[in-house]
């Protein structure tokens, strides 16, 4: 493995730890009456609102349709991410040391995968939150859920749902890219 | 024939006339319609805009603070002061009522005249705002970030608090002064006519606390029994002196008309109040009884708590040389006005064929070179060629305000001509004048009362609206004037009814609150001792008659909304606290029977409203506020069994 490859694993590595420091998506609720926007950032490790009650005033706004409250301390997800976003860190740096290629490539597979079960699992957590309602809602309407949409934005009932990547994900994204094509261009381009 | 052909030729000549007058000088509809036309552009504050500035208007007999927009003259809020407001539960709820509490007992009303802004170097800087109570004489404070009343203080051994509420340069002081001379001990019982041997006149000087601002009564002067009327701090060169107007220095005390418009000049009084801080700090002030309350809303608990104070600082001029002096001024004169640069003193000779303006410069060089004419009580009087600089010629009848530009423009407001009159403090001569719909008090100009006007738009506070609405019955609401006043000439843009009976008003611009305005009092802070922050909290608790409801306001459900066990005799106490922390999510309660107005409860607020219940049956009590869309669900019962019924206390929301 080149030195190059190597400083570049170890960048891809420092390039996650500022994911812990931002959000990694936000979602933005618009309603006539918000006009600017209730909204939640979700972090690796936590739920929180754009503003300080936000959080309080998206679930009393969301009782009168039956949904759950949401509760970043029933969230599973954000307890374990920290520590799959920690372990890619720890194997990129081990990559680069060992000067292994092929633990970089597992580093690459590994990190789409949880990247693709994140998604799902974010995908999951919405379906649920949004169709999982309470029978005795006040206000029910025929066929109608309430899952916000994954990426983008969308329409429920008097609220427009705005879901986008945020900071968070962008330094993912530049870590992945990094270290994948370094990793790529020793495998492909300069072998010696 | 002939006939005909003479009205022909008088019609044609009289169109001809018209058309060249057209010609010249534009149709004159088509005139109207433009000037009114761009009136209309200049008040228009277009959906979801800002207005420029906060005005704040005197509720006169409301007791009121009216908060409005300007340009656009949208009423924003009615702050509810010295009276009740059973809108808003203000002076029901146990929380407010001690702000109604005085020497005299519970008084729900009172007339409030003059707000004035806390200052910092001269200017409003958007902290309070004061507001005094004429009838039973008390002091307001106001707090700008929420916009509602936090301390009353009563003042003692005064007899109406009209020349009150002014701000001297950087809020150390808030004016104050009987109106009404009376005795000065306190609850002298003597015979009215023997006036002139027991009446005394006061000023009061109410010292703000810089961080908190937090009123407390530091001293009183005594005063010859005059009546003070008017009062204002000085600036820049006079920030240590402070004016008040007086009139009846006749000393009547009947048919005040005709008996207390005798002398043709009545006195500007002029205290130099730093002077006379040092000599209290010097103890020179008498302690003497009094009984006055002072009322002050808890920072985090909301709860209001009444202090009785039993003393005062009385000072006497007799003991105090050098500290305050009399102006003879024309006649019986009402305003008394300091111009931005704080030289000139302006008085409303309210009964004077003109308005007289003292020099401040000249004043102290009549003080030093002792031109006094003689001396009452220790007060030196001032001889007036060595103090007045300028007398307005042809003011118009009745000069009461005046307010300044910061171009050397001096504005008059005229009541008996129903005029404001515009001046030049040069030449002291009139350059304008517009007509007032109708009988003008007070003016207002934005910053006008400031060391740096804002040169842009004036409040006229008219008292009688006449033709100028669609009628309302012989009662009418008071109206006001905007005018713009950037140009050469005064301009009317618009007329517009306001509420209560604004005497004076104040303008800020809108950025000096906009930001500091609170959207919500925080749930955490909250240290009301009744508050319940969770609905697993609520409860219900008896000990002895006295029942207490600890319930929560969310939306759309109070909890608990399901009570048994009360009986009637009964004292209940439901402590509501809105547990909401979004903007505007108020909510309100009102239960069947009970002999008191509502409480709006703001978010996360905590509120009390007492309940005697006196017959038994169901009582249903309910949201007042349309909170949400299933408002109309938020309500719930209260059942009342007789006295001595064994139904055991309960409460529940929904199947628990």
């Amino acid at each position: 493995m080149k030195k190059s490859t190597r400083l570049g694993l170890v960048l891809a590595a420092l390039l996650l730890i500022p994911a812990y420091f931002t959000p990694i998506w936000t979602i933005t609720l618009k309603a006539p009456q918000y006009p600017d926007g209730l909204g939640m950032h979700i972090w690796m490790n936590d739920i929180t609102g754009h503003e300080r009650h936000d959080i309080r005033n998206i679930n009393i706004l969301n009782h009168y349709v039956g949904m759950k409250e949401i509760d970043p301390e029933l969230v599973g997800t954000l307890d374990i991410m920290p520590w799959v976003v920690g372990g890619l860190m720890a194997l990129a740096v081990v990559a680069a040391l060992a000067g292994k290629l092929w633990l970089a490539w597992v580093w690459i597979v590994l990190f789409v995968v949880a990247g693709a079960a994140g998604m799902v699992d974010f995908y999951m957590w919405g379906y649920d939150y949004g169709h999982d309602l309470n029978p005795r809602a006040a206000i029910k309407v025929p066929d109608m859920s309430y899952q916000p949409p994954l990426i983008g934005r969308k329409t429920l009932l008097n609220i427009t749902a705005s879901s986008w990547p945020y900071w968070g994900t962008l330094w993912i994204g530049l870590s992945l890219a990094v270290g994948a094509a370094v990793t790529a261009r020793n495998t492909f381009f300069d072998r010696k | 024939m002939a006939h005909k052909t003479t009205i022909w030729k008088i019609t044609s000549l009289l169109l001809g006339l018209g058309l060249l007058a057209m010609i010249m000088y534009g149709c004159p509809s088509q005139t109207g319609m433009l000037d009114t036309g761009d009136a209309a552009q200049r008040v228009y504050v277009a959906p979801g805009e800002y207005d420029e500035y906060y005005a704040f208007f005197s509720g006169g007999y409301s007791g009121q603070l009216s908060v409005w927009g300007l340009p656009s003259a949208r009423m924003f809020r009615n702050i509810p002061v010295f009276s009740q407001d059973p809108e808003s539960g203000y002076g029901y709820s146990e929380e407010t009522k001690p702000l109604l509490m005085t020497s005299y007992g519970f008084i729900p009303w009172d007339d409030s005249h003059h707000p004035d802004f806390s200052h910092t170097d001269g200017m409003p800087d958007g902290r309070w705002i004061f507001i005094n109570a004429n009838n039973t004489p008390r002091v307001a404070r106001i707090d700008l970030t929420t916009f509602e009343t936090v301390e009353t203080l009563e003042l003692p051994n005064t007899g109406g608090n009209h020349a009150s509420t002014f701000v001297t340069e950087n809020t150390e002081y808030i004016l104050g002064a009987t109106r009404f001379s009376i005795p000065y001990e306190m609850d002298k019982d003597v015979p009215i006519d023997s006036y002139k041997e027991n009446f005394d006149g006061s000023l009061s000087f109410i010292a703000v606390d810089p961080e908190s601002g937090e009123m407390s009564m530091d001293f009183q002067i005594i005063m010859p029994p005059y009546h003070y009327d008017l009062g204002r701090a000085g600036k820049g060169p006079s920030a240590d002196w402070a004016f008040f107007t007086t009139y009846n220095t006749e000393q009547a005390h009947t048919l005040l008309e005709i008996n207390a418009s005798e002398f043709d000049k009545d006195y500007v009084v002029a205290v130099n109040w730093r002077k006379a801080q040092e000599y209290v700090r010097e103890g020179r002030a008498r302690t003497v009884p009094a009984n006055y309350y002072h009322n002050l809303k808890g920072k985090n608990t909301g709860i209001a708590v009444s202090n009785v104070h039993d003393e005062v600082l009385l000072l006497d001029p007799e003991d105090a040389p050098g500290m305050i002096y009399f102006l003879p001024t024309p006649k019986s004169p009402h305003g008394v006005d300091i111009d931005p640069t704080g030289e000139y003193i302006v008085a409303g000779g309210k009964l004077a064929t003109v308005i007289p303006v003292h020099s401040f410069s000249r004043m102290l060089e009549a003080i030093d070179n002792e031109a006094f004419e003689e001396v009452i009580n220790g007060i030196p009087v001032l001889e007036y060629e060595a103090t007045i600089i300028g007398e307005v010629e042809n003011p118009g009848l009745g000069p009461l305000h005046t307010e300044f530009d910061g171009d050397g423009n001096a504005y008059t407001s005229v009541y008996i001509s129903s005029e404001i009159v515009k001046w030049s403090l040069e030449t002291f001569e009139v350059t304008d004048r517009i007509d007032a719909y109708y009988s003008i008090g007070h003016l207002m100009i934005t910053g006008g009362d400031t060391p740096n006007p804002d040169r842009k738009y004036m409040v006229g506070l008219t008292k009688t609206a006449r033709d100028r609405f669609l009628p309302t019955g012989p009662k009418q609401l008071h109206p006001a004037q905007l005018y713009d006043i950037s140009g050469d000439r005064m301009e009317l843009l618009l007329d517009f009814p306001t509420i209560g009976e604004p005497h004076y008003a104040q303008a800020i611009r809108a950025d000096k609150i906009r930001d500091n305005v609170k959207q919500i009092y925080d749930l955490d802070e909250n240290q009301h001792p009744h508050a319940v922050k969770r609905p697993r909290d609520a409860r219900v608790v008896r000990d002895g008659d006295v029942v207490r409801v600890y319930m929560t306001n969310i939306r759309s459900h109070f909890t608990p909304d399901n009570i048994e066990g009360i009986r009637v005799g009964d004292t209940v106490y439901f402590h509501l606290t809105n547990i909401e922390q979004d903007w505007d999510m108020v909510h309100g309660f009102a239960i069947k029977g009970a002999n008191s107005g509502e409480v709006l409860i703001a978010p996360g607020e905590t509120k009390t409203i007492v309940w005697h219940p006196q017959r038994t049956g169901i009582f249903p009590f309910y949201c007042t506020a349309f909170c949400s869309a299933l408002h109309q669900e938020m309500q719930g019962y209260v059942r009342v069994s007789p006295v001595g019924s064994d139904v055991s206390l309960s409460w529940r929301t929904g199947d628990e």
